[in-house]
């Protein structure tokens, strides 16, 4: 095995409009298993993908909220969630699924510049 | 005449587009991510309000329930459920979706 690297997931997508919150959570899982740096970052209408009390049952789609909270099993546990993005949408830190680290829109960008890849979603 | 946005608000400008083109005593449905645009708090839930004077202004109940948005929903706006969906679709004549 190489150097660990610093890998950073930005999510900007809401979770059923679009297939991207599913593709991203698949390739984080997948990505867990090479042991390497891993951060996961929701801003913009990415912070609804981790807003709790979803219930899919009527739209007949698959429910993969509570995979979020599994992530902390694969050791993905660095979650960063945009302030201004849950401003704008009426939510706090607690409408969320999980335990997060809330930032910046600034302090995002600055967090980004520290790591070697950046994957979007 | 029923407009139909299925986008989020702050995401796109279909709502924006839609409620500066919609004619008093119309009917707006929103759907998909468009529910967004109704739930208490959300910038564009603003805009909304203003809307809610002049067209009457429907949530598809499934889609903001995936959403984890049910007990966020602002008054005035009325829940349909899928069946509802299919009446304001053969209420009104014409119909144009946002998309």
């Amino acid at each position: 095995m190489g150097e660990v690297k610093k890998f950073m997931y930005v999510n900007r997508k809401a979770p059923f409009g679009t297939i991207y919150a599913l593709e991203s959570l698949e390739v984080v899982l997948i990505a867990a298993a090479f042991d390497q740096d891993v951060s996961m970052v929701f801003m913009d209408d990415g912070v609804y993908q981790l807003k709790k009390g979803v219930d899919t049952k009527a739209i007949e789609v698959k429910n993969f909220q509570p995979t979020y909270r599994a992530l902390d099993d694969y050791d993905v546990n660095k979650l960063y969630v945009e302030a201004e993005a849950l401003e704008a949408r009426g939510l706090t830190a607690g409408d969320l699924c999980v335990p997060v680290e809330v930032l910046t829109r600034a302090q995002i960008g600055k967090l980004m510049e520290e790591q070697d890849i950046l994957l979007s979603f | 005449m029923l407009h139909i946005v299925n986008k989020s608000p702050l995401d796109r400008n279909s709502l924006e587009a839609c409620v500066a083109a919609a004619q008093a005593g119309g009917a707006l449905l929103l759907i998909e991510d468009g529910v967004y645009a109704a739930t208490r708090g959300n910038t564009a839930a603003t805009a909304l309000k203003s809307a809610l004077d002049r067209l009457t202004v429907y949530v598809l109940a499934p889609d903001l329930a995936a959403r984890g948005m049910s007990d966020a929903l602002i008054e005035g706006v009325r829940l349909v459920d899928y069946g509802g969906f299919v009446d304001l679709v053969a209420e009104h004549s014409t119909c144009q979706s946002w998309l």
